[in-house]
């Protein structure tokens, strides 16, 4: 006896699912909400709890590696719920067109720690269109040895882009590396620098 | 060192949305062959929030299929039996809306066949046929054993055949 499946279109489950995400929102039961927005410098991963934005990661290569990080970090109940981060998104549109020069959201910094945490703490200290040393940061992080370090919180920055850690150059000028590559970083270093010094 | 929350970081659990992308549509087939496209919605619904409420006490390795399916088949209970013990009574009979989805959208005569059959016959065919379990799942889903599973899905498709036997009308 042949069953055949009853037929399942893709707009009945796009429609459970925003009343999933609806229904979870309003029980407060996610953990994590999502969602990946397209911008010049690729494809964001951008990630909120309640407290604020958590995450923010390049996703080119696909989201699987940071979700499954998030879920073990943070906890499992995570939804592709975009809602939740309008503002950010509407923010980096705005940073994007060059009308906005900072930003203004809340963060949660809970997936940095120790030293790591006071240099993404430090690192928006670093005005728009300028750039700091790693070892400047260092100083201002407490620990002026602490070059290396400051190199590699950089590199693990939960929150690249808004937490600025393209701003941080080599001491030579050179660009030095990048979480997004160091195309990503020249474009934003070039637009920050052509915004930063429009009109002049 | 950091260990933000010790019962998440050793535990293996895929975020949440993956097992929507990756069952939703069977439990929702799972729904509708057992509850018509109505009901199908709100148990679906209904299933998965549930799901994300328990998500985190989920023991790693489980088989996530069969979690969701048995969820869903208290939510099917519950509204089979609202269903079933709270008749409406009324006036007007209101025209007969297959309870199968559109007609004609599929092999609905089977379905709609399923749907005259009792209860635990149904469910065992669906979560077999549809959720695509096996019997060893399937029994502790119904609250019996594997083999009385198996039973009521073969007593199941021998009323199917009687019953489809029986209507020349067949479109095939």
């Amino acid at each position: 006896m042949i069953f055949p499946q009853p037929p399942v279109g893709a707009t009945d489950l796009a429609w459970l699912k925003e009343r999933l995400v609806l229904d979870a929102e309003a029980a407060d039961l996610l953990d994590v909400a999502y969602r990946v927005v397209d911008t010049p410098v690729g494809p964001l991963l951008l990630a909120g709890t309640t407290v604020g934005l958590v995450r923010v990661a390049y996703v080119a290569d696909g989201c699987d590696t940071v979700l499954d990080e998030l879920a073990q970090r943070i906890g499992p109940r995570i939804l592709d719920a975009p809602h939740r981060l309008d503002p950010v998104v509407r923010q980096l549109d705005e940073y994007f067109a060059g009308t906005r020069t900072h930003f203004d959201v809340p963060l949660d910094l809970r997936l940095a720690h120790g030293f790591r945490r006071e240099v993404i703490t430090r690192l928006s200290e670093i005005d728009y269109g300028r750039t700091a040393s790693y070892g400047q940061v260092a100083a201002s992080a407490g620990n002026p040895r602490a070059v290396r370090a400051v190199g590699t919180a950089c590199a693990r920055n939960p929150l690249p882009v808004v937490v600025p850690c393209h701003r941080v150059v080599r001491s030579d000028g050179s660009m030095g590396q990048y979480v997004g590559g160091t195309d990503a970083k020249h474009q934003l270093l070039q637009l920050e620098s052509s915004v930063a010094g429009g009109g002049v | 060192m950091s260990m933000p929350r010790p019962d998440h970081a050793k535990c293996a659990l895929p975020p949440f949305e993956r097992v929507v992308t990756e069952h939703g549509a069977t439990v929702l087939r799972v729904c509708r062959a057992l509850l018509g496209a109505t009901d199908a919605d709100d148990a679906w619904s209904e299933t998965f929030l549930a799901a994300l409420r328990a998500y985190p006490e989920l023991p790693p390795g489980s088989n996530v299929e069969a979690w969701l399916v048995t969820i869903a088949h208290r939510k099917a209970i519950d509204i089979h039996r609202a269903r079933s013990h709270n008749p409406v009574p009324t006036d007007t009979v209101p025209e007969c809306s297959s309870t199968m989805g559109v007609p004609g959208a599929g092999d609905d005569e089977l379905w709609t066949a399923v749907a005259g059959l009792p209860f635990t016959q149904r469910a065992a065919l669906v979560y077999h046929y549809v959720g695509g379990l096996p019997y060893t799942e399937i029994g502790p889903i119904l609250g019996n054993s594997p083999a009385a599973a198996r039973r009521a899905a073969a007593d199941g498709r021998a009323a199917l055949r009687a019953r489809l036997s029986t209507e020349t009308g067949s479109r095939s």
